[in-house]
């Protein structure tokens, strides 16, 4: 009998630490940002004006809305590395419309996305078509449209009242209609409307149902009459689609095409949609972890800046904080 | 190896809980040395959960473990394997390493644990030990085959090696013979009688079929909704008994063929050869209100039948024709629009999502009846349809939003055929669906497959068991050798025809 006791309480304690584990997986990432919220507050008091929150806000914007691209491609069970050449490559089509080809603010928009989405038409007939590994085939595309970009260009940048390399003068305006895309609150308001819709075409309606029923077990889906291929390739042009929409943003917001531009967006916004996938414990990929985590990245870069943390430092610190949020919330995953 | 000495394992007022569910309650169970003992009970009752206990998988129960009448400590599975208890579960393939050889797999706790300071593996001791363990095992296999590139039976025996390997006392074998065929079954007790007498090792048997329990088993144990409520040498129960135990009612065994008026042709194949010659030259009908059964050996084809009706393997050549129009079928995807159904052969890997609520597994294949126009899900509507599901097929779960993989192996496969009696189909085909179901439940499927029969549906019903076969189906299609080489009357035939059938007799 006394062995049973003792037994019983042992496996009480036992219970105790599995829940607070359980409690540190689900919240980890909302305590962190917590603490951080109050840890840059005392450390430095300008930190908590509404106006940093709408900084902060404005920053992630453009990583939110990419890293929601990465959610879809991750609830197939797939992976989209190309979405940082996405972005260059949209941006680049879209200044190009208004400044080369003088476009108006609708046509140049809808051209840049319509263009943008053939990189989702190349992974989904590598990895859908041809079977290549979703991580090697976006590894390789990826390239391939840094490459398409820089050409485009012709290796350059493109602003406004500069002529193209080959010496052409341009005459094309970038209409202020579309800069004011890139200006708070609209930038913040058009992160927000993406997440909210991608949040119920996820958790309300069929497709959302599918995308994460082939993701779970391709060949169950498969034998439940789901048309697996054709949700995989929605995937990857939803997370093209997403990623050529930041691409606007930033063109939006920068006001001119930068070489590369896109690359510095890959890191953070895979970091915000695996970041995702615990929050409140829903162990999957969704859009409102996804917001979560870039709010992390976001509020951890936006603190460390203030407290003028070198730039070429903050990477570590970056890098660190995200390891020790991953490792609470996927510890408990046993 | 102590190969005469008795020893024994004793559990004493094991008592688990899991979120929502009380698996077990003060249970006591015993096994020693040299016998055979089975553990019985419906889907649920707590068989699996009682066996993991025992392989140190879960170290949240309550409770005493002895072994020899010494208190242990069983928290781990190494601390189960230390006390010589060897588990082959549920589903063997979980427990194999499919890209490494036969030896690799038969010696993996030596190759992992065993090697101390040493860096380097003695290749040729580890094939010299393998080969010996094969042969106690009965199984003429070269050592050096991948583990992918053989079959379930073998998989299974090469579990029974391994545990042989790490100088097993104890053996568990969690419905081991479900997916074998009669010969691999009754090779499988041939060599767990010679374990026992012979090697003296202690095996708990579980299983749904209950001829093979008197077939092979010294002792009982039944459990019913985690508490053990029997335990009794054999020889003092009936069929009877047991299942009156198990199901705590009395149970007519019988199977429930509902009398149907049999339609017009429904449903035609016409030399249907799959692309990859798995079936060849089939050719099949099946009549509205029609029950078909199709029937042959382990291996004759009836699942590669299944698939390529379904689409889900590729058709080389021939017809599919539903109501007299011939359907365009290259995908599981088109099948189902144009009205078919398939329960697959193996729940896990086909048929359910493990890491999904039971209600969304249940809706997946009918999912459209369940959409607005818009394509947005009623949850509410869902729910209501798996809770029906969930009551008629028995479905042992706290509630429809447990998640699959929390489910007993049985009652995942009910929430696989549920799924395709909520969608609406004109032909239903069922690839083994009572596999691992326990007899209750079996009867319940039987009852709603005749059901979909007087709603003037077809039925195609593939099993290897042929007296479900006679019990449920009106006509019956042979297999061997994978193409269809027999047609009969159901009601005009024996099990002893069907078998000269199936074996190739002509
Ligand atoms: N990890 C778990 N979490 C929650 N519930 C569980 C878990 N494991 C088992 N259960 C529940 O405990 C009960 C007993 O399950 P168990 O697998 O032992 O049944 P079983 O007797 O082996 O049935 P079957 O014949 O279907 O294999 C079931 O109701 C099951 O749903
Ligand atoms: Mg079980």
């Amino acid at each position: 009998m006394s062995a049973t006791t003792s037994e019983t309480s042992k496996a009480r304690k036992k219970s105790i630490g599995a829940i607070a584990l359980d409690f540190f997986g689900k919240w980890g990432t909302l305590l962190t940002i917590a603490f951080l919220l109050v840890f840059f507050s005392i450390k430095m008091p300008p930190f908590k004006s509404m106006a940093n929150m709408e900084t902060i806000f404005r920053s992630i914007s453009i990583v939110t809305v990419v890293a929601i691209g990465i959610t879809i491609s991750l609830t197939v069970d797939g992976f989209d590395l190309s979405v940082g050449s996405v972005v260059t490559f949209a941006d680049t089509l879209v200044i190009s419309m208004f400044v080369w080809y003088e476009f108006g603010t609708v046509l140049g928009i809808f051209l840049a996305i319509f263009i943008s989405l053939s990189v989702a038409v190349i992974n989904s007939f590598l990895i859908v078509k041809l079977k290549i590994f979703d991580l090697l085939a976006t590894l390789a595309v990826m390239f391939i449209f840094e490459g398409v970009a820089l050409t485009y260009t012709g290796g350059g940048s493109i602003s406004q009242g500069m002529p193209r390399l080959d010496g052409t003068p341009t005459f094309g305006r970038i209409p202020d209609a579309f800069r004011l895309i890139g200006q708070s609150p609209y930038i913040i308001i058009l992160m927000l409307v993406i997440v909210a819709t991608v949040h119920i075409f996820l958790n309300y309606t069929k497709h959302g149902r599918y995308l994460y029923m082939v993701g779970g077990n391709r060949e169950a889906a498969r034998l439940s009459g789901i048309p697996v291929d054709r949700y995989r390739t929605i995937a990857y042009f939803l997370s093209a689609f997403f990623a050529s929409i930041g691409g606007i943003m930033l063109g939006a917001r920068i006001g001119s095409s930068q070489v590369n531009a896109g690359a510095g967006f890959l890191m953070p916004a895979v970091a915000a949609a695996f970041i995702g996938y615990s929050v409140a414990g829903v162990k999957k990929p969704n859009a409102i972890g996804t917001l979560v985590g870039a709010v992390l990245v976001g509020v951890l870069e936006n603190g460390l800046i203030m407290l003028s943390v070198p730039y070429y430092s903050l990477n570590i610190v970056k890098g660190l904080v995200l390891a020790i949020a991953l490792a609470v919330t996927y510890y408990s995953k046993d | 190896m102590d190969s005469q000495q008795k020893h024994s394992i004793e559990m004493k007022g094991i008592s688990i809980e899991f979120p929502g569910v009380k698996a077990l309650t003060d249970v006591d169970f015993k096994i020693g040395s040299g016998t055979i003992h089975a553990l019985i009970g419906a889907n649920g009752a707590g068989k699996s959960t009682l066996m993991k206990v025992l392989g140190g998988v879960y170290n949240h129960y309550m409770g005493t473990i002895t072994f020899d009448g010494t208190a242990v400590n069983i928290k781990t599975p190494r601390d189960s394997i230390k006390l010589g208890v060897a588990v082959v579960y549920q589903e063997v393939d979980t427990a194999l390493i499919p890209y490494l050889s036969i030896a690799e797999n038969i010696m993996l706790d030596a190759l992992v644990n065993d090697m101390g300071h040493r860096q380097f593996v003695n290749w040729k001791g580890i094939r010299a030990a393998a080969k010996e363990y094969l042969k106690r095992v009965n199984l003429d296999l070269d050592i050096r085959t991948l583990v992918q590139d053989v079959s379930l039976a073998d998989k299974q025996r090469i579990l029974v090696a391994r545990a042989l390997a790490g100088n097993s006392r104890f053996l568990i074998l969690d419905e081991p013979t479900a997916p074998l065929s009669q010969t691999e079954t009754d090779e499988l007790f041939e060599l767990m009688r010679d374990l026992a007498q012979n090697q003296n090792v202690g095996i708990i048997f579980i299983s749904h079929r209950l001829p093979e329990i008197f077939e092979i088993c010294d002792t009982v144990t039944i459990l019913r909704d985690g508490e053990k409520v029997a335990e009794k040498p054999i020889s003092e129960f009936t069929q009877k008994d047991i299942v009156e135990h198990m199901l705590g009612r009395k149970f007519d065994e019988t199977y429930p063929k509902t009398a149907v008026d049999i339609g017009s042709t429904l449903f035609e194949i016409k030399n249907l050869s799959e692309a990859n010659g798995a079936i060849h030259d089939v050719n099949l009908a099946v009549r509205a209100g029609e029950i078909v059964g199709v029937t042959g050996l382990v291996g004759a084809g009836k699942t590669e039948l299944c698939k390529t009706i379904f689409g889900a393997l590729r058709i080389g050549s021939g017809d599919i024709i539903l109501n007299g129009n011939p359907l365009k079928i290259n995908s599981p995807h088109t099948a189902v629009k144009q009205g078919l159904a398939l329960v697959p052969e193996e729940r896990r890997k086909e048929g359910v999502l493990v890491e999904e609520p039971v209600y969304i597994n249940l809706t997946v294949a009918s999912l459209n009846n369940f959409s607005n126009r818009f394509d947005f899900v009623n949850t509410t509507s869902e729910r209501v349809a798996a809770k029906k599901i969930i009551n008629e097929l028995g479905i042992r779960t706290p509630s429809e939003n447990q998640k699959v993989a929390f489910l007993s192996g049985g009652n995942q496969q009910k929430v696989a055929v549920g799924k395709w009696l909520i969608a609406d189909a004109d032909v239903y085909i069922f690839d083994e669906p009572t596999k691992g179901v326990d007899v209750g439940a079996k009867h319940d499927i039987f009852e709603l497959i005749g059901q979909l029969a007087s709603d003037g549906k077809g039925i195609i019903y593939a099993s290897s068991e042929i007296p479900e076969i006679m019990g449920i189906s009106d006509r019956t299609y042979v297999m061997y050798d994978r193409t269809i080489v027999k047609e009969l009357e159901t009601t005009e035939t024996t099990e002893e025809e069907i078998l000269f059938y199936s074996a190739g007799g002509q």
